[in-house]
């Protein structure tokens, strides 16, 4: 008897985080796929099969296609502008004392705040009229930008505030990735008089290539979801030019009630989240000489 | 530091036998000692970027609306105006957001804690069948966003008559992947002896969880903790999905509406909210910053 509870013991022990996982991550997505083959409009008893009509309908409608390009086009600008310029920064402001931990901690303090705060406070900064960054601009005798109003400058001005918010976050990680390099290899370099360039090229870059892939992906699949700046600073606008894919899924799903064609443009989502997140696996099973 | 540079490459420049004259030696301090200030410096304006706009938000919430109506802007308002936060505070039920956005938080955080540990303990220390397709479950949810599953989970709490809940909000986030590989981790480098010592005492397997384990892991369990309740206390998305009645909604979610009550551009009322919602979180950082960088940076190395 005992050897038996002995065996199940571990599966009593994994089975209410399993429960979870199933029931909230696991089950939903099968769901959604389900729902993405259906129409239907919430309140209705019956679901129709439509088959692959919401895909069709989808690829068909201007706005989606304007959709993904908003969402690529806010991905690359922003993990672009986060990472690269996090690299140098992490370089710059790698050392342990009092006014670098100061340091670290300013760029790092939009990390944890809500960003509803972010979204507000960025909203008003960027104010057309009596807005903050306009003052700053009109220093510099630089005439008044409309930012969040201007279809032109609205996507860029929700990078801008993703980048300010990340940025921190990607330096520390850098931080303690170049931190996690061993001593005695930059001691090396340096006795050889290796060339500081030669050096970042040929020993920190190649040690730092994980740190910089994980944050590639991370940045990535999190520019893809953004939801929260969209839906306080702009709700989409100016005419669509900052709808990305996951406020059109929320538009789709609880203004208009189209179920089924939210399911497919989250089924769409999944299949960028889920290629990002295999290339990733993929890549990192790969590089076996860090740690 | 740069002195310390400085000191060491001279000692090196001695060892080599090259002696510079006093005057180049000189001239070099002070170039250092003008490189040392400039970095200082930039360093400085780069906090800059990320204090002023903090220090906008509070300006701004002490103003009279007519002062946030003045081009270019002004930083001082004539009169500091502290009404602003109490027209902020009786915009809304704030009360019931504040207590929401707690049983929320520390409800997840206590199912989270009763679910990661002893997952973390059998994937760490026990062989059975079929633990690496369990485990390699456990690290396909890691990868899985709440932006992804929001719609197909609001359509089942729906069916359940969940919404609205503060289960809605919970239940969800009961169990953490992230937790539990974190923790796995701890739990894999716990000294085998230390365990084996215990099993010849014939302790009960879940003592040696409790008494032994779980402790020599609190430096991790407090760093999830950490990430954990500022994650929830923060989150915005889900229960703006999950509930529409007020007496369900989260702190986040209630500023986020001034904008709806007091309107759109009465931005000192605004940033007043904002400063309520925004200031006890950025106190507690630099209360404990260390723990709260290593909390978020973990999953970045580990």
């Amino acid at each position: 008897m005992p050897s038996i509870l002995n065996r199940l013991r571990p599966y009593a022990m994994v089975a209410p985080a399993l429960v979870v996982f199933s029931l909230f991550y696991l089950y939903p997505i099968g769901y959604m796929i389900h729902l993405s083959f259906h129409e239907w409009n919430f309140i209705s008893p019956v679901k129709t099969y439509v088959g692959l009509n919401n895909y069709r309908e989808m690829l068909a409608d201007d706005t989606f296609l304007q959709v993904l390009r908003n969402s690529a086009l806010y991905t690359v600008m922003t993990v672009l502008l986060a990472t690269g310029t996090a690299l140098p920064l992490a370089i710059w402001l790698n050392r342990k004392s009092a006014f670098h931990a100061f340091v670290q901690g300013a760029i790092f303090s939009p990390h944890i705040i809500s960003l509803v705060s972010i979204s507000l406070l960025w909203s008003w900064l960027m104010d057309p009229e009596y807005g903050l960054l306009n003052g700053l601009l009109h220093l510099f005798g630089i005439s008044p930008l409309k930012w969040l109003n201007d279809p032109g400058t609205a996507l860029v001005s929700l990078v801008i505030v993703a980048v300010w918010k990340s940025l921190g976050y990607n330096t520390l990680v850098f931080i303690a990735g170049l931190q996690s390099i061993p001593p005695e290899l930059l001691e090396a370099a340096a006795l050889d008089r290796s060339k500081p360039w030669t050096t970042f090229r040929r020993l920190i870059l190649p040690m730092l290539s994980p740190t910089l892939f994980f944050l590639v992906i991370i940045n990535l699949i999190g520019s893809f979801q953004v939801f929260e700046t969209i839906a306080i600073m702009t709700q989409g606008g100016p005419i669509n030019s900052t709808n990305t894919l996951v406020y059109y899924i929320y538009e789709y799903g609880f203004r208009f009630f189209k179920i089924g064609y939210a399911s497919a443009a989250g089924v769409i989502l999944l299949i960028i989240v889920g290629t990002l997140t295999l290339i990733y696996f993929r890549l990192l099973s790969r590089r076996v000489h860090y740690r | 530091m740069s002195m310390n540079d400085a000191g060491r490459r001279s000692a090196i420049g001695q060892a080599a036998g090259v002696r510079r004259p006093l005057a180049v030696r000189r001239i070099r301090a002070v170039l250092e000692a003008m490189l040392f200030a400039a970095n200082r410096a930039c360093m400085l304006l780069l906090v800059c970027a990320f204090a002023l706009p903090f220090a906008w938000m509070l300006s701004t919430s002490l103003k009279t609306l007519p002062e946030t109506m003045i081009f270019p802007p002004e930083w001082i308002p004539a009169e500091p105006v502290w009404s602003n936060y109490a027209v902020a505070w009786n915009s809304g039920p704030f009360l019931t957001y504040l207590l929401n956005s707690f049983i929320v938080s520390v409800g997840i955080l206590i199912l989270q804690m009763l679910t990661i540990i002893p997952a973390a303990y059998a994937f760490a220390r026990f062989r059975f069948p079929g633990k690496g397709l369990l485990f390699g479950l456990v690290m396909a949810t890691l990868m899985i966003p709440a932006q992804l599953i929001f719609l197909p989970v609001y359509l089942m709490l729906s069916d359940w008559k969940l919404l609205n809940t503060h289960l809605a909000l919970i239940l969800p986030f009961a169990s953490s992947a992230f937790g539990i590989f974190l923790l796995r981790q701890s739990f894999m480098q716990t000294a085998e002896e230390l365990i084996e010592a215990a099993r010849l005492d014939n302790a009960p397997e879940w003592k040696i969880m409790l008494r032994i384990m779980a402790p020599l892991a609190r430096p991790v369990l407090v760093t999830f903790a950490l990430f954990s309740f500022i994650t929830h206390w923060n989150d915005y998305f889900w229960p703006l999905v999950m509930t529409t009645n007020e007496s369900a909604r989260t702190l986040p979610l209630g500023i986020a509406k001034i904008r709806e009550t007091e309107g759109t551009a009465t931005w000192n009322v605004l940033m007043a909210a904002n400063v309520m919602l925004a200031v006890p979180v950025l106190l507690a950082f630099f209360a404990a910053q260390r723990q709260i960088i290593r909390a978020f940076v973990y999953s970045g190395v580990k």
